[in-house]
């Protein structure tokens, strides 16, 4: 046989390719620790109860995000009452009872495609529908029905994967002693999907915490002095007053901005450390 | 026996962390010949077959003890390229895996990337004479390899390995996931392969090992029970374990 | 269908060829021009831009993943990964005008305070926790058995990953690849935050751009009355970036399901 001579060469290289890649993937998570951390360090002097209990203001040292908190509460308080239900009977349906044919197919399809469509224009239907043609002014329950639009195709294909995963063995066991099949969809498959819904719809939500775009949009106001008492109510939320002191050009908005954004940041991280601990329980 | 020893396997013990798979196994696989080692699930006889080109570096936790020489080189030898030992020890595996690649790349493939010397189209032609499909591929030898049947696929894979050249063939069950029929046309090949190559061949079908091999090594919960010429081992085994596997007592 | 009607009483007013082929955009100002190729200019600088970022890193952190990493690197880096790809993209937006505006003023000092280079940077770190799982997942679909036989014919590791792992998952890597690229064009704080608000023709990275998202935003900023040409620029620019992202994502999942086809 004749012998490669080029090993040494080759395994030089392979080890080079190692290394690169290993240096980008840490590469990588520097740069978005340095975002953290950039994006955190300047806001932590401004972080105190003061912050936290006041209304924004033109005077940077009186600025608070009283309202933005409070609209952001009303708005996925809502929006979870409109999206969870409708999302995950949505995806029981289509997974459970759905006939298989070229119609449920289409419908999985579009949603799939629905998912990847840029908020923004979520925003713009629901100026259109909430806001103009429903008459429902800029109040936080046009905000909450637009964001539900949103975050309904993500519910919807995080419940269809938890209902998938779960084995037809169990439904033909529950078919096989006579159960009609909302008993089996209610007694054995939800139950057994609930950890991967769960995950599922609380990502989603924290989608909606984050979402700045479509409130925009549906005109969510950016000066908002008092605390929306109901759904009919002008409204503003966290991302949106962070983005309004990002874009003002004084440095002490900036500090504002971050820390507006670690409030944000750390209610997320605490969703998504909720969602971690459910999923590894629901895989136990 | 006059047979040359080529690949020497002494005191082999190999374990998935704290799990002995395999206990102080010693055999000598002898050139020119088919080895056919069997036992039943889970004794250890892949794991045995994988080591001896070092495919277990890939499994995590699996380690070993003793030593395995091809010839002159130590394959357990941390200075040993596993490259260059896959370079003299080809493999087949359970399942059919050619490459989502052409027919002809799937042989070019392992010659190309260790830029082995020759004109390539006569050494395709020839791995694929060799492995018996030439005549029903020759005039498609740019489709898909994936679009090649179950059994078509595996003997695309040996001729994939016969590309190479290689020393030893080791075979993993190379039958277990195609029927009667393209069976037999792998056990035909066998025959005609030990000619120009050494065979190591696990299987959990006696009458397999008992069609094909020369020698066969009896093994059971990773330990070697029975070694010997096949006709021996089957008709008169020395170890009563041995005898009630064969007979099909268990297993 | 809300946007297809506002589309169409604006397509009454200004001809589809002038909004589709025009190179000036200032339907806010006096003398008013409806052409929407500088948005369109300034979405694919930041869509290039934020490509050339995401997709290289992407690709090799997830080739470091599926082919190189141990489970333990791999049980910390996917939740961060997951964490990363859930930050809202305003804090993107945040990031890009105060820290990497400044950083590329020191280093190319003709630079504008909106610039589209520092919103695709910032785009594409967004986006790329997103290539990376996506690519992920398609390397990991493909079966080990492959990578088995390579490395019995004498393959070295990355003879495998360059050679028979990444052209087999190659079409996975492909759809996110659009997905990447569709997220991008609808990626709209950080651009509105970022690359500033000037419609302009340019290739110039430094200069400040408009993309379609961020004049989507700028409009709805203003107090623009309903029936108004201008509202009407809204629905007609959004059907544009519908249009183009539908088209993207309906082209990722045909590649999607083809490539699912060849192994199960």
């Amino acid at each position: 046989m004749s012998k490669p001579r080029n090993l040494v060469w080759r395994h030089r290289k392979a080890k080079a390719f190692e290394y690169f890649c290993i240096a980008v993937t840490a590469l990588a998570v520097v740069l978005l620790a340095i975002l953290v951390y950039q994006a955190s360090v300047l806001g932590i002097p401004w972080l105190d109860m003061q912050f936290i209990d006041s209304f924004p203001s033109r005077f940077p040292e009186k600025a608070g995000i009283k309202s933005a908190l409070a609209g952001t509460l009303w708005l996925i308080s809502l929006t979870a009452m409109f999206a969870i239900p409708v999302g995950v009977l949505a995806a029981v349906y289509l997974e459970e009872y759905a006939p298989p044919g070229r119609l449920t197919q289409t419908i999985n399809i579009n949603i799939a495609n629905l998912a990847g469509i840029p908020s923004i224009v979520y925003g713009i239907l629901g100026l259109a529908i909430f806001v103009r043609f429903f008459a429902l002014e800029r109040s936080v329950l046009a905000g909450a029905l637009t964001m539900s639009l949103l975050i309904l195709p993500v519910i919807i294909i995080a419940s269809k994967e938890a209902l998938r995963a779960v084995p037809s063995s169990l439904r033909q066991a529950a078919f096989a002693v006579g159960a009609t099949r909302w008993q089996v969809v209610r007694a054995h498959v939800l139950p057994a999907a609930l950890p991967g819904i769960l995950t599922g719809v609380i990502l989603a939500m924290s989608r909606a915490i984050g979402e700045t775009a479509p409130l925009i949009m549906i005109g969510a106001l950016t000066y908002v002095a008092f605390v929306p008492e109901g759904p009919m109510d002008e409204f503003t939320a966290l991302p949106i007053q962070i983005f309004n002191w990002t874009s003002r050009p004084q440095e002490e908005f900036h500090e504002l901005a971050s820390a507006g954004i670690i409030v944000l940041l750390g209610v997320l991280l605490m969703l998504n450390a909720v969602a971690v601990f459910i999923r590894n329980r629901g895989t136990r | 026996m006059e047979n040359r020893v080529i690949l020497d396997i002494d005191d082999v013990c190999i374990r998935y962390g704290e799990d002995l798979a395999v206990r102080n196994v010693t055999l000598p696989i002898y050139e020119n010949q088919i080895t056919a080692i069997i036992g039943p699930s889970g004794c250890g006889k892949s794991t045995l077959l994988r080591s001896l080109n070092r495919m277990n570096d890939f499994i995590h936790g699996c380690s070993h003890t003793g030593g395995i020489a091809l010839g002159d080189m130590d394959i357990y030898d941390p200075a040993t390229d596993p490259v260059e030992i896959r370079l003299r020890i080809g493999m087949v595996f359970q399942r059919p895996n050619p490459f989502p690649k052409s027919i002809y790349r799937n042989i070019a493939w392992g010659p190309t990337i260790n830029e082995l010397k020759g004109d390539m189209d006569a050494r395709v032609e020839n791995a694929l004479r060799r492995a018996a499909l030439w005549d029903e591929v020759k005039d498609r030898l740019s489709d898909s390899a994936l679009n090649l049947s179950g059994g078509q696929q595996q003997r695309l894979c040996i001729a994939r390995a016969l590309a190479m050249e290689p020393e030893v063939i080791l075979m993993d069950e190379p039958c277990s996931a195609l029927d009667p029929v393209s069976t037999a046309r792998i056990e035909d090949l066998l025959f005609e392969l030990k000619e120009n190559f050494t065979i190591v061949i696990v299987t959990h079908n006696m009458q397999q090992a008992a069609r094909v091999s020369q020698y066969t090594a009896f093994l059971e919960t990773g330990k070697l029970i029975e070694f010997g010429e096949t006709e021996d081992v089957f008709t008169n085994p020395k170890n009563e374990r041995t005898e009630e596997y064969v007979t099909g007592r268990f297993g | 269908m809300v946007l297809a009607v506002e589309t169409y009483s604006f397509l009454q007013t200004v001809p589809l060829t002038d909004f589709l082929f025009g190179t000036q955009w200032t339907p806010l100002l006096v003398p008013k021009s409806y052409g929407v190729l500088p948005l369109l200019a300034g979405t694919f600088m930041i869509v290039v831009g934020a490509s050339l970022v995401a997709i290289p890193i992407g690709v090799a952190s997830a080739l470091f993943l599926s082919e190189y990493a141990s489970d333990r690197a791999k049980r910390t880096l996917k939740p961060i990964l997951e964490v990363l790809a859930g930050i809202p993209t305003v804090v993107y937006g945040f990031f890009a005008l105060t820290y990497v505006t400044p950083l590329l003023k020191t280093v190319f000092p003709e630079t504008q305070v909106f610039n589209a280079a520092s919103a695709a940077i910032v785009v594409g770190i967004m986006i790329l926790p997103m290539v990376a799982s996506l690519c992920d997942d398609a390397f990991r679909a493909v079966p080990n058995s492959l990578r088995e036989g390579a490395y019995s014919l004498g393959a070295t590791s990355f003879e495998v990953t360059t050679r028979v792992v990444f052209p087999a998952g190659l079409s996975g890597v492909l759809a996110a690849f659009v997905l990447a690229i569709s997220r991008a064009i609808g990626e709209t704080m950080a651009v509105t935050l970022a690359a500033g608000a000037t419609p302009n023709l340019t290739l110039n990275p430094l200069e400040s751009i408009q993309t379609m998202t961020a004049y989507i935003v700028q409009v709805s900023l203003g107090d623009t009355p309903a029936g108004t040409l201008a509202y009407q620029t809204l629905f007609a620019v959004a059907a544009v970036l519908f249009l183009i992202t539908l088209g993207l994502n309906v082209l990722a999942n045909y590649v999607l399901n083809r490539f699912r086809e060849v192994y199960e």
